[in-house]
C-alpha cells in the first residue's frame, strides 16, 4: 500500500474521479452557453434549420442586426443607391435591406450597467455600514432586527410585485433608473448585511480600537482600517448583488418600458422578419454575459477566499 | 510623561461589576503592572485608562487633567494590544506612520520619527515588509514602535507578550525593560503571568474580583502579602496555609495547629475571629527525619536547580521547595518543619494578613 501520502490527502484515484465529475459538470453547464454563442454567429436561416447545424459558416449578421434597425427595399431602390460604405452595410444589402438607424440595444445595455452597478454599490455601501453597526454596537433588539432583515428574502421578491407596481406609479418611480436602483438595492440589502456582518465579525475590534487610540474617529477608523480588511467580503458580496441585479427579469418587465428598460426584458423581444431574430438574440445575450463574467473573473480570487472565510479561525 | 491617578473608579456591565471602587496612583516614569487571574478586572481598568471603555463612576487623571469621559483619541496615550492589532493591509512603515499622519505631521518629520523608532527597536531593516511576513517577535516590536512614534504621555500594554512562545517572551521581557529604561515613559502593563510581572515591574497591583488588593514593589508583594489571595497567587507554587482554630492576640508568638505547637513571629494585633490561617512559603520549610509535622511524600517536581516536594499530612497537602540534592522517594515517611520564622498569620474573617514582627 502507498504510505507516502498523508492520511488526509486524497488518493490519486479520488483526485481523478473528482476531475472527471467536474469536467462532466462543466460540459453540461457550458452546452447552453456555447449553443448561445454559436447561435450568435449563425445567420438567420441556419439558426432555425432542422436538424440543428453544429458546423456552420460563421456570420456577424446577428451582431449587425442587434445594433441596427433595418427595412426591406425593392431591388430597384437598392440598385439606385451608391455602393455600400462598409462591411455591415454590404451584409444588410445582401439581404435586400437598408440600415435605417441604430437599434435600442446600446441604450438598454447602458441602462443595465447604470442600474446594475448603481444598486450593487448602494447595497454594498449601506450593507457595510449596517453590518458594522450590527457587528460592533449593542443595538436594541439586534437579533430580531437581523431576522426581520433576512425575512425579506423568505418570499420570492415578485410576490410583492403588485404593491410595488402601485407604489412606484404613485411615487413616479416607475420606468426610472433611480426606481430600479432602489428596488434592487432593497432586495440585495438583506443579503449584503448578513454576508458582511459575518466578515466584520471576523475582524478583531482591536484594529479599530488601535486606530481610535491613534487619533482617528470611529468613522475614520471604519473607512481606513475596517473596510480595507473587509475587502474580501465586500468583493464576494458585490458579485452576488451584481449577478442578481444584472440578471433580474420579472421586475424589469413589469416596471420598465422605455426610459429605464434594462437588457433582460429587451433582448428576447428582438423581432426579425417573420419571427424572432435568433442570431440577434444570441448576440445580445452573449454581450450581456460579458460584464458579469469579467467582473467575476476580476474578483474571483476574493470570491473563493470569501466563501470559505470565517469557516476556520486563522 | 506624567502621573496617572484613578479615584473611586467603578465599571459595571449590566448587573456585573468588573471593577469595584478602585484607587491607584501610578507615578511618572514608573513601570506599573496590573496582575491578576483572568476576569479580575485588570484589562477593564486598563481600557478605562485608555478610553476604550467609559467608567460607570469615578475619575481618571492623566497628569493634572481629568480624562475619564474623553474619547480615546483625545487622551495622549498609546496602547499595545495582545493581538498586536497591526493593520494587515499596510506595510511596517505605514503602520508606524499611521498615528502620525492623523496628527498632521509633515512627511519629513514622520519619516524621521519612524526611522528613529525603528532603529531603537531594531526593525529598521524590515520597514518595507508586509505585516503577514513578520515573526511574532517582530510584530511585537512593530506594535511597540507604533506606540513609540507618538511620544505619548503614557504607554498602556495589554498582555503584549501573551501570544509569544516562552523563550521569546523572556527575550522580549528583557528588551521591554531596557526600552523602558531608555525612554523612561509611564507604562501600565497588564498580565496574568506573575514571572513577567516580577521581572518587569517597578510596582505591581494585584487584582481579584474587580478589586485592587495590594499595590507595592515586587519584593514586598512577594514577602509581605497583604491578603491571603495575594499570598497564594504570587509565588510558584503559592504559599502553604494551615487552619488555626484559635483566636490570635497581640504579643502571641506560639500557635496550636491540631495539637502541635509552632513558633510564629510576635504578633502586633488581635485577630477578629477564632478561625485564622497560618501561612508559610514552600522555600521556608525543610524536611527531616526527627521533628515537625509527619507526612508521606506524594509527589516530586524537578525545577532544574530546585525541587518541589508535595507531602501529604494530616493538615492536607504541603508543598516544600528544597535544594536539588535532597532525595526522597515516593510514599517515604518524612517530617516537615519551618526553616525560619517567616510566617504570616491571615485573619480568617477578612483574609488580611495580621501585623507581626515579620510583616509590619
Amino acid at each position: 500500500m502507498d504510505t507516502s501520502r498523508s492520511y488526509l490527502e486524497p488518493s490519486s484515484f479520488s483526485k481523478k474521479m473528482a476531475a472527471a465529475i467536474i469536467i462532466v459538470y462543466a460540459v453540461i453547464t457550458l452546452i447552453p452557453i456555447s449553443w448561445m454563442v454559436m447561435t450568435s454567429f449563425k445567420n438567420v436561416d441556419s439558426a432555425i434549420s432542422y436538424p440543428p447545424e453544429v458546423l456552420f459558416e460563421p456570420s456577424l449578421e446577428g451582431y449587425v442586426n442587434l445594433f441596427t434597425n433595418r427595412s426591406r427595399q425593392s431591388q430597384e431602390y437598392l440598385d439606385s443607391l451608391p455602393p455600400p460604405k462598409n462591411w455591415y452595410e454590404e451584409l444588410v444589402r445582401s439581404r435586400e435591406m437598408v440600415i435605417t438607424g441604430p437599434s435600442k440595444f446600446l441604450g438598454r445595455y447602458s441602462n443595465s450597467m447604470i442600474i446594475g452597478f448603481g444598486s450593487t454599490f448602494a447595497s454594498v455601501f449601506l450593507g457595510a455600514l449596517a453590518a458594522y453597526a450590527f457587528s460592533r454596537f449593542r443595538v436594541p433588539l439586534k437579533d430580531d432586527l437581523l431576522f426581520f432583515i433576512l425575512s425579506t428574502r423568505m418570499f420570492p421578491p415578485i410576490a410583492v410585485a403588485v404593491p410595488i407596481f402601485i407604489m412606484y406609479r404613485k411615487l413616479g418611480l416607475g420606468d426610472t433608473h433611480l426606481g430600479m436602483i432602489i428596488l434592487y438595492t432593497v432586495v440585495n440589502l438583506s443579503l449584503a448585511v448578513w454576508l458582511l456582518k459575518g466578515f466584520m465579525d471576523e475582524i478583531p475590534k482591536e484594529y479599530e480600537e488601535a486606530a481610535m487610540i491613534d487619533g482617528y474617529s470611529r468613522l475614520q477608523a471604519f473607512f481606513k482600517v475596517v473596510l480595507p480588511q473587509a475587502m474580501t467580503g465586500i468583493a464576494a458580496t458585490a458579485i452576488f448583488c451584481m449577478i442578481f441585479s444584472w440578471n433580474e427579469y420579472a421586475f424589469a418587465v413589469l416596471l420598465t418600458q422605455f426610459n429605464a428598460q434594462t437588457a433582460p426584458p429587451f433582448i428576447p423581444t428582438i423581432i426579425g422578419e417573420g419571427g424572432l431574430d435568433w442570431p440577434a438574440i444570441g448576440a445580445g445575450t452573449t454581450l450581456f454575459l460579458l460584464p458579469v463574467m469579467i467582473f467575476t473573473i476580476i474578483l474571483r480570487k476574493h470570491l473563493l477566499r470569501g466563501i470559505t472565510f470565517g469557516a476556520v479561525r486563522k | 510623561m506624567s502621573q496617572i491617578k484613578i479615584v473611586n473608579l467603578q465599571k459595571s456591565f449590566g448587573d456585573f461589576t468588573a471593577v469595584k471602587n478602585s484607587n491607584l496612583t501610578i507615578n511618572d516614569k514608573e513601570f506599573f503592572v496590573l496582575l491578576g487571574p483572568s476576569g479580575c478586572g485588570k484589562t477593564t481598568t486598563l481600557r478605562m485608562i485608555a478610553g476604550l471603555e467609559l467608567p460607570t463612576s469615578g475619575e481618571i487623571y492623566l497628569g493634572d487633567e481629568e480624562v475619564g469621559m474623553l474619547r480615546a483619541s483625545e487622551r495622549d496615550i498609546a496602547f499595545v494590544f495582545q493581538l498586536f492589532a497591526l493593520y494587515p493591509h499596510m506595510n511596517v512603515r505605514n503602520n508606524l506612520s499611521f498615528p502620525l499622519k492623523m496628527q498632521g505631521y509633515k512627511k519629513r518629520d514622520i519619516k524621521g520619527r519612524v526611522e528613529e523608532a525603528a532603529k531603537l527597536l531594531r526593525i529598521d531593516h524590515i520597514l518595507n515588509s508586509n505585516i503577514s511576513s513578520l515573526s511574532g517577535g517582530d510584530r511585537q516590536r512593530v506594535a511597540l514602535g507604533r506606540a513609540l512614534v507618538r511620544r505619548p504621555k503614557a504607554f498602556l500594554m495589554d498582555e503584549p507578550l501573551g501570544t509569544l512562545d516562552a523563550e521569546f517572551r523572556e527575550l522580549m521581557c528583557l528588551e521591554l525593560k531596557k526600552l523602558h529604561l531608555d525612554i523612561a515613559a509611564t507604562t501600565v502593563y497588564v498580565t496574568h503571568d506573575q514571572l513577567e510581572a516580577m521581572s518587569l515591574a517597578d510596582r505591581i497591583a494585584v487584582m481579584d474580583g474587580g478589586e485592587i488588593l495590594q499595590a507595592d514593589e515586587p519584593n514586598i508583594i512577594y514577602n509581605k502579602p497583604k491578603t491571603k489571595f495575594v499570598a497564594s497567587f504570587i509565588g510558584s507554587p503559592g504559599m502553604n496555609f494551615f487552619e488555626v482554630n484559635e483566636g490570635i492576640s497581640k504579643d502571641q508568638s506560639i500557635v496550636n495547629i491540631e495539637g502541635a505547637k509552632f513558633d510564629i513571629p510576635k504578633q502586633l494585633e488581635d485577630s477578629k475571629g477564632s478561625k485564622n490561617f497560618f501561612g508559610i512559603r514552600p522555600e521556608n520549610l525543610t524536611l527531616n527525619n526527627n521533628e515537625g509535622l509527619k507526612g508521606s511524600v506524594f509527589g516530586v517536581e524537578y525545577l532544574g536547580s530546585r525541587k518541589i516536594i508535595t507531602i501529604k499530612t494530616s493538615l492536607g497537602e504541603i508543598k516544600v521547595k528544597t535544594d536539588i540534592s535532597v532525595s526522597v522517594k515516593l510514599n517515604e515517611n518524612v517530617q516537615v518543619k519551618p526553616l525560619n520564622n517567616n510566617i504570616i498569620i491571615f485573619d480568617g474573617q477578612t483574609d488580611k494578613s495580621l501585623n507581626s514582627e515579620f510583616i509590619k
